[in-house]
């Protein structure tokens, strides 16, 4: 995947949808974004931001505040987040920073725009109940390892239960168009 | 007193982790912990969270329905799978309106969640199910001449606010456990920090360089091992250390054990009972210290 950064074009007054951030608000983990007073702790915390050119939490946080929700959604950069929540339990207005990016994918996803390695473990657990494709080679190897046969899940209900999701109903309709 | 645990896999590990799992096992069996299996559990959902957090959420709770069945608590090797379980836990039983939600999805297999069950990751069951002494109890090879390092990883500690199982900036567990073997445990620089494992399929590059990272650090206070209690971030450190190696053109050959393999060893077990020949590093001359400090 290119690391590609968020633009830093000067910002055309038709870009800014100014609803977009209450409509984080009221999702599941983005309910304190309002707060974040951008003072740069997520930053300057996290790994990745160490190792990457692009990838800045509080610039995200930033962008979304100010409702440049089609940059945001578009950027690359946004999948970097490794999740590890340095920023959320360090943030001292308590934003849950993670959750917020986690939001924001979330909103990348219903576009149609997420890493393949997603839709494959997407595809795998519908599939098999396991994000991996577990070989039969290491399924067969378990007895002589001494260990109990795999749990076999139950993929069925797992569908069953997971019916009604829209990123997943996408996957699956790209999965039967690829086949076709 | 007999602790009995569902035991919840999670996909990382019989995937390709599986040096984890057969120590894992005979480790608890012989601590008195008995572990039952679940047929039925699928993935705990946290990989599928950042593109869906409502599948996250149902995955998860399904897990936990399946287990409020049986009325046994959850014990997983992964703390992707405990941190996950743990946090849908809290969020279902707070939320009322969100906890229906997710229940119309698990009924339609005969399921409800009602957060009657809770998720345990090994490392807090062996510190609070089975509890020091008796380890110490069980330690029968002191592993005197070790000096090692330890890496929690992410997940076991944050965020705070749902985990709250050990101080996420300074966390003891892991250390007090591995001292409980009689090796030392090394302090290190940014011990807390990522293993970099999340990234992997998004920047391969930016994950090894996360690890790379850690690795220097481990290497600065000369530890003679990297102890952790994650699929994830074992994989990063020993099935990636020569790739990290090759890549930065730097050497290292510090040998990564999964933390039941270090107190398997120091309660008598062997290193092919304990799967040490699955690991990629080099562990002989680590074997060899051991072997001088038992004597």
């Amino acid at each position: 995947m290119t690391e590609t950064a968020i633009s830093k074009e000067p910002v055309k007054a038709s870009e800014i949808d100014p609803k977009f951030k209450y409509e984080l608000s009221r999702m599941h983990g983005g309910e304190k974004l309002l707060k974040c007073f951008q003072c740069g702790t997520c930053t300057s915390d996290c790994p990745v931001a160490r190792f990457s050119d692009t990838y800045r939490p509080r610039t995200i946080i930033h962008m979304a505040q100010l409702g440049l929700k089609d940059r945001v959604l578009n950027s690359d950069t946004l999948w970097l987040c490794a999740a590890c929540f340095t920023c959320t339990d360090r943030c001292p207005q308590g934003v849950e920073v993670a959750s917020v990016i986690r939001v924001l994918r979330n909103l990348a996803a219903e576009k149609g725009i997420a890493p393949k390695v997603f839709k494959e473990q997407a595809a795998s657990i519908l599939d098999s109940g396991y994000a991996y494709k577990i070989p039969s080679l290491r399924i067969k190897k378990r007895e002589s390892q001494g260990l109990p046969p795999l749990p076999k899940s139950n993929p069925e209900n797992v569908r069953k239960a997971l019916k009604g999701v829209k990123f997943l109903e996408k996957i699956e309709k790209e999965d039967e168009q690829d086949e076709q | 007193m007999s602790s009995k645990y569902l035991i919840f896999l999670g996909c990382a590990v019989p995937y390709r982790v599986s040096s984890y799992e057969i120590s894992a096992r005979k480790v608890l069996t012989k601590l008195g912990v008995e572990l039952v299996e679940m047929p039925e559990f699928n993935c705990c959902g946290l990989p599928l969270d950042p593109v869906s957090h409502e599948t996250m959420l149902i995955l998860a709770a399904r897990n936990l329905a399946l287990a409020e069945q049986t009325g046994l608590n959850i014990l997983t090797l992964c703390p992707g799978c405990a941190g996950t379980l743990k946090k849908v836990n809290k969020i279902l039983k707070e939320d009322k309106a969100l906890r229906e939600q997710i229940n119309g999805h698990l009924k339609d297999s005969g399921l409800e969640f009602k957060g009657t069950v809770e998720t345990k990751h090994i490392l807090q069951v062996l510190k609070e199910d089975v509890g020091l002494e008796k380890i110490r109890n069980a330690i029968v090879k002191p592993l005197t001449k070790l000096k090692v390092a330890e890496h929690v990883g992410c997940h076991l500690l944050r965020p705070k606010e749902y985990i709250g199982f050990d101080d996420p900036e300074d966390p003891q567990t892991l250390k007090t456990l591995i001292e409980a073997t009689g090796a030392t445990c090394l302090n290190y620089i940014d011990e807390t920090e990522c293993c970099g494992a999340p990234s992997v399929g998004v920047s391969d590059k930016i994950a090894l360089q996360l690890a790379r990272d850690k690795l220097n650090h481990v290497k600065m206070v000369e530890a003679q091992a990297l102890i952790t209690i994650c699929p994830f971030c074992h994989i990063m450190f020993d099935t990636n250390e020569l790739r990290i190696e090759r890549m930065f053109n730097e050497t290292y050959g510090i040998p990564v054990l999964h933390y039941p393999q270090l107190l398997g060893l120091a309660m008598g077990m062997t290193p092919e009972e304990l799967s040490f020949n699955e690991l990629r590093v080099d562990t002989s001359k680590l074997l060899q210290v051991i072997k001088e400090g038992v004597n």
